[in-house]
């Protein structure tokens, strides 16, 4: 990294530190409530960051951005809801993951191998009509209609720290919930990619794909592996979405989150899908609560684009992404 | 010719039986002919260049034998079988390593990560064991960084074990693509330009790296390059290629003799 864009990055981080801390100093916030605020902030960041991680995956191992990761994710939870009915949970899961690495292998059959080779552009126009088959396809076998999904998520919030702070702070189950299962998704992934052959293989496809075939790697495995994780990380932010929200057609419109989160954090790094995540969750709700009043609300709904048009016009490999090198 | 010639100073190596053969090869490119008719062989053991003018076809002669590009014509033979369609990682698998011209090395991994990949094909054990290093994937892990390592020492690149590959200066780099094609101990190893874009010194040890990789693993080793000095030093026998023809096939004397391939290189009076 060079010394501008270095300094780029500290300053960022400097603001963003200002920033939290500035509704204490300016607007007279006490701490417990900031705390809430910062917490539930970051804990819905968690959650745009498991769609990221999605698109990450798939943008690192074949440069395609998949367009399709939100519909994976509602088809995910369609299918795990509907399937729900005639099994339990478990049983659901199983055949959810088996339909996802399906759908992974599909999608390399009949989409990404005809088209090998093509622009960038292309793949991620498939990648659109992917999506679209996707939303019609889980509609007209699943229905069309609202659904509660049940995993038996505590759904009162409870409050934490009562004996630190004057009547301590409200923390939702929920949420911290889903932020472990994100932590430990993440955990396993990054065991996967640092310790395993295959995750060695994924990450040398990533580089070079010539490279990669000429010591004896198969491309074609390799992006049915990724779709397959991509499907993976789709299912278990759809049961973390889906039982917070209801399984529903708006769930996909959340997905569109992740891509301020990758534009922030570098389309290549995992990290920087999980950090970018957390600036945005953390960001839009601090601003929300302490802003929103003056702007009249509502800020949390434009408030991760307007970071992400921030970082295109002035760092757009974002945070932690590769420096774009264009060579005349 | 069956036996390779004895240099001064230069060990003999046993020259064994035809390991790769290519039989009346041709391969266009639409109208364009990269190469037209060709056929040679290469046997066990020994170091075979392929040298030629610019565009002569040698780089898509490589891309044949590992799998790149499919012939129209011909056939190409390795370890006695016949190949049909050929994808590149199954050449891999079948025992032809290559390293490429311009560096196609994993830019973002460290040098030791570089040539772990390399060891991909050989590594067998269960994805979940090895995420967690326990029982018979840590054995083999350990068994598989103690040949990365002896290439690393081999290849005299220690002190730049665990750098991204990216940062490393150029004649490293080509050491790690070296290091990573012969981690996957092929029985062939297909060197595209090895020494392109080196000084003398960064040459000369290249071309002991390869002398050595044929000596004491026994790799049978194709080569292309341009320096003629470096080809004649270097290799039992070499091929000639213009316009994607063959035009001369034998030893360096030979070769060098040969008025085809003078015309070729230095043009034909009129």
């Amino acid at each position: 990294m060079s010394a501008s864009a270095r300094n780029l990055t500290i300053a960022f981080f400097a603001l963003l530190v200002a920033g939290s801390l500035s509704p204490m100093a300016l607007a007279g916030a006490r701490f417990p409530q900031w705390l809430e605020v910062v917490i539930g902030g970051l804990m819905s960041g968690v959650l745009y960051s498991l769609v990221a991680i999605g698109l990450v995956l798939i943008f690192k191992a074949s440069g395609v951005f998949n367009f399709a990761q939100g519909a994976m994710v509602l088809f995910a939870a369609l299918a795990l809801v509907r399937l729900m009915v005639h099994m339990p949970f478990w049983a659901a899961l199983v055949l959810v993951l088996l339909i996802m690495f399906a759908l992974a292998w599909l999608v390399e059959r009949l989409v990404l191998r005809p088209l090998v080779n093509q622009e960038g552009i292309v793949l991620f126009m498939a990648t659109l009509g992917v999506a679209n088959f996707l939303n019609g396809f889980g509609q007209m076998v699943w229905g069309a209609d609202v659904y509660t999904l049940d995993v038996g998520m505590p759904k009162e919030p409870k409050i934490l720290l009562e004996k630190v702070f004057d009547g301590g702070i409200l923390v939702s189950m929920e949420d911290l919930i889903a932020a472990l299962i994100a932590a430990l998704l993440v955990a396993a992934l990054a065991l996967f990619f640092q310790k395993t052959a295959t995750g060695r293989a994924l990450r040398a496809v990533a580089d070079d794909h010539q490279a990669a075939q000429s010591v004896g790697i198969p491309l074609n495995r390799i992006w049915v592996i990724v779709w397959s994780v991509a499907g993976l990380v789709a299912l278990v932010a759809g049961i973390v979405w889906g039982s917070k929200l209801g399984v529903q057609f708006s769930l996909q419109q959340i997905a569109l989150k992740a891509l301020p989160v990758v534009i922030l954090g570098g389309f290549t790094s995992i990290p920087g899908a999980i950090v970018g995540g957390l600036i945005i969750g953390l960001g839009e709700k601090l601003s929300e609560v302490y802003l929103g009043p003056s702007f009249g609300g509502g800020i949390e709904n434009w408030f991760a684009y307007v970071l992400a048009l921030v970082f295109l016009l002035f760092r757009p490999e974002g945070l932690f992404g590769e420096k774009i090198i264009d060579r005349v | 010719m069956n036996l390779r010639e004895l240099d001064a100073g230069q060990v003999a190596r046993p020259v064994g039986e035809v390991i790769l053969a290519l039989d009346n090869v041709s391969l266009a490119f639409g109208g364009v002919k990269a190469l037209s008719d060709v056929s040679f062989d290469v046997r066990e053991h020994e170091i075979r260049a392929i040298i030629g003018p610019n565009g002569a076809g040698k780089s898509s002669l490589l891309n044949v034998i590992n799998g790149v590009y499919r012939p129209q014509q011909g056939r190409v033979t390795f370890r006695g079988e016949v190949r049909t369609a050929m994808e590149p990682h199954r050449a891999a698998a079948l025992g032809i390593g290559r390293t490429f011209q311009s560096l196609a090395l994993f830019k973002g991994m460290t040098v030791l990560d570089n040539i772990l990949a390399g060891r991909n094909l050989l590594m067998k054990s269960n994805v979940f064991l090895q995420a967690l290093r326990i029982g018979p994937a840590l054995r083999e892990e350990v068994a598989h960084r103690r040949r990365v390592e002896d290439i690393i020492d081999f290849l005299e690149i220690q002190h730049v074990r665990k750098s991204v590959v990216g940062r490393l200066p150029y004649g490293l780099q080509k050491r790690v693509d070296l290091g990573r094609a012969l981690a996957a101990e092929p029985k062939v190893l297909l060197l595209d330009e090895p020494m392109a874009g080196m000084n003398i010194e960064e040459k000369q040890d290249m071309s002991r790296f390869i002398l050595d990789v044929n000596d004491e693993f026994g790799t049978t080793i194709v080569l292309i390059e341009h320096d003629m000095g470096v080809v004649m030093d270097l290799s039992d026998r070499v091929v000639v290629l213009d316009y994607g023809k063959k035009i001369a096939d034998g030893t360096p004397d030979e070769v060098r003799a040969s008025q085809a391939v003078i015309d070729a290189y230095l043009g034909v009076k009129h």
